[in-house]
């Protein structure tokens, strides 16, 4: 994750969210590449029910920002079409918890369409969703989803934690001759209407720059726990490594920034130095992130002081009130005392 | 009435997907006896084989150029045939051989040739979506490609269905929807799930010229087929057709067929399309030496197609792990 400190360009630092990092990533896209479009529901001229399109209507036209009717079986299986066309189509299905509808285009289509065809045929396409919960919107609107989506082959799967790197991991998504998720997590998107983490507000340069798919960021040097996240787990994470900090521990935190590729390495290199794992997540539980992450240093054969540990959203649905949604969800105090347990034994 | 060189044509392709079929049957079943086990033989998994469809395959491909797309379903050899996916490579992709289509990682309901813009899916309406994306490419280009969707008329009770034609119509993109209409759904007749007596009605739904052809006639499709597709090429937009066809064999090889009333096999292979349309053509003043040397050719291509295809060699098993990103 950057931070504005690390940007050395002599200009004036901009406060960039997550929502005009994405629309200021295709907008540019799209002026460069004239086989981007953008397609989904409430695009046009609302802009994006996340803010993800603001302002593309008016500079590109109806033919290259087209409003699509409810028919996400349709439309994303035009994207795939459209890839396999030659085309470079963004697709935005508004919360990923509606992707019941039009998994078949996703996953047995746009998923397998290099594959069965030996690589003839490629899709490069993004489809840009939002997860996420905390504000009361219950289950059918507050689902992360990710490892359901980071399980499937030949998909790629994107969760940027901060404006700078949504702007980054998007260019890199449009110009990737693969399928990609390209998940934003409501919390985090900038929303005059829903809480945002003001740390995810960001400066991020005005050109071109991508930061790469399967590459992970180190938030937060340490040395003696390493706190694995994404998207919003990771500002949870960095909250309860300053309250660690103050009780003499010093916590590192990943942002993985994409789940699939998964940059194990990077993880693998943080944790032979603390001898210690937590992995924290907002999906369910059970064959989650977390599970992957933790796996993936055992397999490695790397000593640990303590056993590792995840937290995730419990195997439940999201409940509505927010004392039980509250309960359930991870926050900077579970994984501060989850640490705790790791680091203090 | 269909021009000379396309009505041999299309007889010509009627033999050679026939063909096809008729020399996978035996080797499908190699290894499958005296116990049919659909694991093994040189041909394993399902095979969903044309016999009967053809005319719908020909009657509208006639119309197609390599730059238009075509997506097909899970019976989709005499399609791929008409489209002119690649015979060689098609048959040592149904063999799992290194030399096929995407050597040996789709098989017979997935075959993918990107010369001649060629797709197909084993997914029920999931081929919809894309055509019309496909067509969308065509309209933004400026060019004047079209796509067709084949379907069974069990996809049309398909959500994809319908959500794809009225995307169609509101973007009025240069596609078609082909209803291959062989009357049953495996076992599940269509009169019996459907609650409209024509799928083509169903076009007035989705503000597009719906078309119903009886017969199973490759003339009859080839000139509602070439309106349609000028009409498309004209930027006015999709149409559906429904053609109303017959399934000579089982769902898939092995399929028992109980659910077919007594004599209906029979009294469908009595109307034969192919041999009625060579009939038609020699009426028409064809010569029957040049049908027979159509048949001819159609089957010594497919004949070394079959055969470059066992003596090909498979993968190496780790291959396994390539292209599934690009």
């Amino acid at each position: 994750m950057s931070s504005p400190e690390t940007i050395t360009a002599p200009r004036p630092a901009r406060r960039l969210t997550i929502a005009r990092a994405i629309s200021e990533a295709i907008g540019q896209e799209m002026e460069r590449d004239p086989a981007v479009l953008v397609m989904g529901e409430d695009i046009g001229k609302l802009g994006g029910v996340f803010g993800t399109t603001t302002g593309l209507l008016e500079k590109f036209g109806a033919e290259r920002v087209r409003d699509t009717p409810i028919s996400e079986t349709a439309f994303i299986g035009a994207a795939v079409g459209l890839a396999a066309s030659g085309m470079r189509p963004i697709a935005e299905l508004m919360f990923v918890d509606f992707f019941g509808v039009c998994m078949d285009a996703i996953y047995n289509l746009a998923a397998k369409q290099s594959y069965f065809s030996g690589g003839q045929v490629t899709c490069p396409m993004v489809l840009m969703t939002s997860v996420g919960g905390g504000y009361g919107d219950a289950g059918q609107h507050s689902q992360t989803l990710y490892a359901t989506f980071g399980h499937l082959p030949g998909l790629k799967v994107v969760i940027p934690s901060n404006a700078h790197d949504a702007k980054g991991l998007m260019l890199a998504a449009i110009r990737d001759p693969n399928p990609v998720i390209f998940m934003y997590h409501k919390a985090l998107q900038g929303m005059g209407w829903l809480g945002t983490v003001q740390r995810s507000i960001t400066d991020a340069p005005e050109g071109d720059y991508v930061v790469p798919l399967g590459k992970a960021a180190i938030a937060r040097e340490g040395s003696d726990i390493t706190l694995v996240g994404l998207g919003l787990s990771v500002h949870h994470a960095l909250d309860a490594a300053a309250r660690l900090e103050k009780q003499g521990h010093s916590a590192e935190v990943i942002d993985l920034r994409s789940i699939a590729p998964l940059d194990r390495e990077t993880v693998r290199a943080s944790v032979r130095k603390t001898g210690r794992l937590l992995a924290v997540d907002d999906d369910y539980m059970s064959y989650g992130v977390g599970a992957e992450i933790i796996a993936s240093v055992c397999e490695a054969g790397i000593p640990l002081r303590a056993a590792p540990r995840r937290i995730a959203h419990p195997d439940i649905p999201v409940p509505f009130t927010p004392v039980m949604e509250h309960f359930v969800l991870p926050d900077a105090d579970k994984i501060a005392a989850a640490a705790l347990t790791i680091l203090e034994p | 009435m269909s021009n000379r060189s396309d009505r041999l044509w299309m007889y010509g392709t009627m033999v050679k997907s026939r063909h096809f079929e008729a020399l996978i049957k035996p080797a499908y079943f190699e290894g499958k006896t005296p116990v049919f086990n659909m694991a093994k033989g040189p041909l394993p998994g399902e095979m969903h084989l044309s016999d009967g469809q053809e005319p719908c395959a020909v009657g509208v491909c006639a119309h197609l150029r390599p730059g238009d797309t075509v997506t097909a379903t899970h019976r989709p050899h005499h399609v791929a045939i008409a489209k002119g996916v690649n015979l060689d490579a098609m048959a040592a992709e149904i063999f799992g051989k290194a030399t096929g289509l995407s050597g040996g990682r789709g098989g017979h309901m997935h075959l993918f040739d990107a010369h001649v813009n060629f797709a197909c899916s084993g997914i029920i309406a999931q081929g919809l979506g894309p055509a019309v994306g496909a067509a969308l490419a065509s309209k933004l280009r400026g060019e004047d490609h079209v796509a067709v969707a084949f379907l069974g008329e069990g996809a049309a009770n398909q959500g994809a269905f319908h959500e794809a034609l009225n995307l169609a119509s509101v973007w009025k993109v240069p596609v078609l929807f082909v209803i291959e209409d062989n009357a049953y759904g495996i076992s599940v007749a269509k009169r019996d799930c459907t609650a409209v007596a024509r799928n083509a009605d169903r076009a007035a739904a989705y503000a597009m010229p719906g078309h119903f052809i009886p017969g199973n006639d490759p003339d009859a499709v080839y000139a509602v087929a070439g309106e349609a597709i000028a009409r498309a090429r004209r930027g006015e937009g999709p149409s559906l057709i429904e053609i109303e066809t017959c399934r000579l064999e089982g769902h898939f090889m092995g399929d028992a067929e109980a659910y077919r009333p007594a004599g209906e096999v029979e009294r469908l292979k009595a109307a034969d399309p192919i041999p009625a349309y060579r009939d038609r053509l020699l009426a028409d003043g064809f010569d029957a030496a040049d049908l027979d040397k159509a048949e001819t050719d159609a089957r010594a291509a497919v004949d070394a197609a079959f055969a470059a295809a066992r003596a090909a060699a498979y993968p190496q098993p780790e291959e396994a792990f390539d292209h599934v990103f690009a």
